[in-house]
């Protein structure tokens, strides 16, 4: 290889040691930020990771939000390996989230071995559906689905409104919700779980949701690379040409893909509706689906990258929160800039530094390959 | 801009006075060099002012590299440019533009969502407020429509505008930027007759307005018809410079194709027995919505190879892609085996694959391989679903790469490592791992497109064997190429297109390299006995 390509540099380069440099430089700007209005940025880091780990709860809240990251991040994978941009996971998770709660609002009679599969399968099918929409308006119509995908957040948003306000809505109170889901049909807390085995946990909003996030990265991994219509999504997204050469058709795994895409995202719903909220209410998707974007471009759209980088976006939540209690002069939308700084350099600018660190690392190759070749 | 035009103009005078003969462009040994390939070799040519210039030769003769030296897109190794008497450095299109040398490109620059005014201005806007610039514009254009019956409607929106009118926008752009010389790359490529009738009217009213014209084409009849002089180009190299009235379509058909060796092929007589392939009336359009492949009709039989001369882009690719399934045909029957199948009844790549067809893609980047997966996944492309790499419901990875080792084993793909991504192996070994594919599922109709194209001549030689094995093996080959010495060796049978019609159809035996190239450029073969005799 005598061209100067991405090839020629070692994989962990680009897989880690990128996002670290990517997240150190976040971090510096962050700092200066902080350096500005008058705090110590070493004091807010120290506070922002004692607040993310440091604690039982506070590693509880982490993970929590990491449950939520990991959904809508395995969601924008999944449309990235077919060659699209799927910025529907709001409205997505919204929909998700209202199928969860129409289970366990009318199926309340079962036992909750029976409401767990249909609440899931909801969340899969409400959630598939409004990404479905998108894909088919895609493959048949031409329609863009950064454009489409965007605009169902909308209609998802305003739908929603209209089911709580006027028909959801639990008779005689004035907020937008439902009753509360009887307490059987909840997801258990990790707290209550590990009390089952006593153990003792600190209470926390982190639920069974987490084990199943886990299991949709598995499923996502396996899906994707071992099964046929992995291939065939995977070589719609590489080569549309290809693709139809090979007797696969791009529109019905365009759609295909974003059915998936819209179902992982749907799954957010099982969090915050079933395990958190216990239910139904407005604006539960809080940005989630958005974060996803960039938790899925640092995960490097793998399963595994993307559990990581979901950690990392719930650690700065749950630590951005911390750090606005503990620090008055960084305000809540202080830590949002700090967040904000992690998706710019994370996620828009993610090969700003690329190429010194291939100029860095390429030059070590010649030594290394005669090496390899005796 | 517009003054600097006159002035070079006035210049350009003082020095003809001067010298005896100003050539309005002069090149002298030109050398050009990508990699290995050597694609121009000590080119000198002399092209007169207010002459038309004709430039033929086969695809990679090396024609449109030397225009895009004398443009500013490359640079030659070595050698010199003169235009007007004297020598210039062209260092990018803007220095060729400042000279006084316009292009207009095979593939048009335009922006179809501007005006014909808009396109015509683009890059030479004059200015932050477009009015000045626009109205000058229209001034000029009304100006130039007078004189070289250029007309255009300069507030047609390009996209809704035909093809033959595009092309007339060029040539305004080029004019109004001051071109004295005008090079046009395959012009009547994309034109139906008539407008390439028109548009040899309007060159012929620019010659005699004093300027000139370089027209690259394989099209011998244009060169006939239209040039006064013609540079013939093979392998790189000047075959001839000659006067277009002193020579004849014949003498210009062989100089082009020239008298090499041919690599021919040892193989024995052919056997063929049933029909595998048969073609009736079959009619394709592509994208754009012209009508590539015309009423095409003809069959291929178990046991032999049936080949497709023709130059690239007459209809060849279209034919192929809707034999393959890939490309929906307009009219006719594609029969494959017992299957009969027309436009409504069209089936897919993959249900073509089970009906017993292989397709091996003349674009092996584009289609052949999806270049970021690893071999072993490439090497599955089309047959994925196939029982042999899959177990009840995920894919059997161990499967795949076992048989994609061995596939590399036998058809001697280097490196053979089944995990190494599929752009990192070089153009003959990708080649090889798609001919590996297709054969390896013992296909009972192998469509070949172009299997040599990029591929250095050891991998040649290999496909080319294979090839034959497989004809012997009682399969029916159908190969598309534009090596004529390919088609010519390999084929037992050989058709030729142009124009999107099958013009005629010779036997092996019967072939000869003067005659398929006649054929090539369009010309009845009847008509050309008549010559003869």
């Amino acid at each position: 290889m005598s061209s100067a390509t991405t090839r020629d540099v070692p994989r962990w380069v680009s897989v880690v040691l990128l996002p670290i440099v990517n997240l150190v430089a976040a971090f510096l700007v962050s700092g200066l930020v902080i350096l500005a209005i008058g705090e110590n940025p070493l004091r807010a880091l120290a506070i922002l990771v004692n607040g993310a780990f440091g604690y039982q709860e506070g590693i509880g809240f982490t993970l929590y939000f990491t449950t939520n990251f990991i959904y809508t991040g395995l969601a924008v994978a999944i449309a990235f390996h077919c060659g699209l941009f799927n910025i529907g996971g709001e409205g997505q998770a919204t929909l998700g989230g209202l199928g969860v709660g129409l289970v366990l609002l009318w199926f309340d009679f079962l036992p909750f071995i029976l409401i767990l599969p249909l609440a899931i399968a909801a969340a899969v099918v409400f959630g598939g559906f409004w990404g479905f929409i998108p894909g088919y308006l895609q493959a048949k119509r031409g329609s863009h689905t950064v454009i489409t995908t965007i605009m169902f957040n909308f209609i998802a948003a305003t739908l929603m409104v209209y089911l709580l306000s006027q028909v959801l809505i639990k008779p005689g109170q004035m907020s937008p919700e439902t009753r509360e889901f009887l307490p059987h049909t909840w997801l258990p807390f990790m707290h209550e779980m590990a009390a089952w085995f006593g153990l003792s946990l600190a209470r926390s909003p982190w639920n069974a949701s987490f084990l199943i996030a886990l299991l949709a990265g598995g499923f996502m991994w396996v899906f994707v690379w071992y099964t046929r219509w992995g291939y065939e999504i995977r070589t719609v997204g590489a080569n549309q040409a290809a693709a139809v050469y090979g007797g696969i058709s791009p529109s019905r795994n365009i759609i295909l893909a974003m059915a998936i895409s819209g179902a992982f995202a749907g799954m957010l719903g099982l969090n915050e509706i079933m395990g958190v909220n216990h239910r139904i209410l407005l604006n539960f998707s809080a940005g989630y689906g958005f974060v996803g974007i960039a938790v899925s471009l640092m995960g490097r759209n793998h399963p595994v990258g993307i559990v990581l980088a979901a950690l990392l976006f719930g650690a700065l939540f749950q630590g951005g929160a911390d750090l606005a209690f503990e620090m008055p002069k960084i305000t809540r939308e202080m830590v949002v800039v700090i967040q904000g700084l992690v998706i710019l350099f994370a996620g828009a600018l993610e090969y700003l530094f690329w190429p010194y660190l291939a100029a860095l690392f390429r030059q070590k190759e010649p030594v290394a390959a005669p090496a390899a070749a005796e | 801009m517009n003054d600097a035009g006159v002035v070079g103009r006035e210049a350009a005078a003082d020095l003809s006075s001067a010298a005896a003969l100003p050539a309005a462009i002069e090149l002298r040994n030109i050398n050009k060099s990508f990699g290995p390939v050597h694609a121009n070799r000590d080119i000198s040519l002399r092209i007169e002012k207010g002459s038309i210039h004709g430039i033929i030769g086969e695809n990679g003769a090396g024609k449109s590299t030397l225009m895009s030296i004398l443009y500013g897109f490359y640079q030659a190794d070595s050698g010199e440019i003169f235009v007007d008497g004297t020598q210039q450095t062209i260092r990018s299109p803007d220095d060729a533009i400042a000279a006084g040398i316009g292009m207009v490109h095979q593939h048009f620059m335009l922006v179809d969502t501007f005006t014909i005014l808009e396109n015509v201005i683009l890059g030479a806007e004059g200015g932050a407020l477009l009015a000045d610039g626009l109205d000058k514009a229209r001034e000029e254009l009304a100006r130039l429509q007078r004189e070289y019956e250029l007309e255009v409607d300069p507030d047609a929106l390009v996209g809704d505008i035909p093809v033959g009118i595009q092309q007339r926008v060029e040539i305004l752009k080029a004019l109004l930027r001051g071109a004295e010389t005008l090079i046009l790359d395959e012009p009547t490529g994309v034109l139906t007759p008539q407008e390439a009738d028109h548009l040899f009217r309007i060159l012929a009213s620019l010659r005699d307005q004093g300027k000139t014209i370089v027209l690259i084409t394989h099209k011998l009849r244009e060169i006939m018809a239209i040039t006064q002089n013609v540079t013939v180009m093979r392998q790189g190299r000047v075959a001839a410079n000659v006067r277009t009235a002193d020579t004849s379509t014949e003498q210009l058909a062989e100089l082009m194709v020239g008298r090499k060796v041919l690599l021919r092929v040892d193989k024995k007589p052919a056997t063929p027995t049933d029909v595998v392939l048969n073609v009736d009336g079959l009619r394709v359009v592509d994208g754009l919505g012209v009508e590539r492949v015309k009423r095409v009709g003809f069959n291929v039989r178990a046991g032999e190879i049936v080949g497709i001369a023709g130059v690239a882009g007459n209809g060849q690719s279209e034919l192929m892609e809707a034999l393959a399934g890939i490309h929906r045909p307009t009219a006719g029957t594609i029969q494959i085996g017992d299957a009969q199948l027309t436009p409504t009844s069209f089936v897919d790549a993959r249900d073509m694959r089970e009906k017993g067809l292989g397709h091996v893609p003349e674009d092996r980047h584009r289609m052949g391989l999806v270049m970021p997966f690893e071999a072993n996944e490439s090497a599955i492309l089309g047959y994925h679903y196939d029982r042999a790499y899959n177990g009840r419901i995920l894919m059997s990875r161990h499967k795949i790469v076992e048989r994609t080792a061995k596939l590399m084993h036998d058809y001697d793909v280097r490196p053979d490592n089944p995990h190494l991504p599929s752009a990192n192996f070089s153009g003959g070994n990708q080649q090889k791992l798609v001919v590996a594919r297709e054969m390896e599922q013992n296909p009972d109709l192998l469509l070949v497109g172009q299997p040599t194209r990029g591929v250095d001549i050891g991998a040649i030689e290999f496909i080319h064997r294979r090839l034959i094995e497989m004809r012997d093996a009682g399969k029916a080959v159908l190969l598309v190429s534009v090596e004529l010495d390919e088609i010519m060796s390999l084929a037992d049978r050989i058709l030729v297109m142009f124009d999107g019609y099958i013009v005629g159809e010779v036997a092996q035996a019967d072939a000869n390299e003067g005659m398929l190239g006649l054929m090539m450029a369009g010309v009845d073969p009847a008509k050309q006995q008549e010559a003869v005799a």
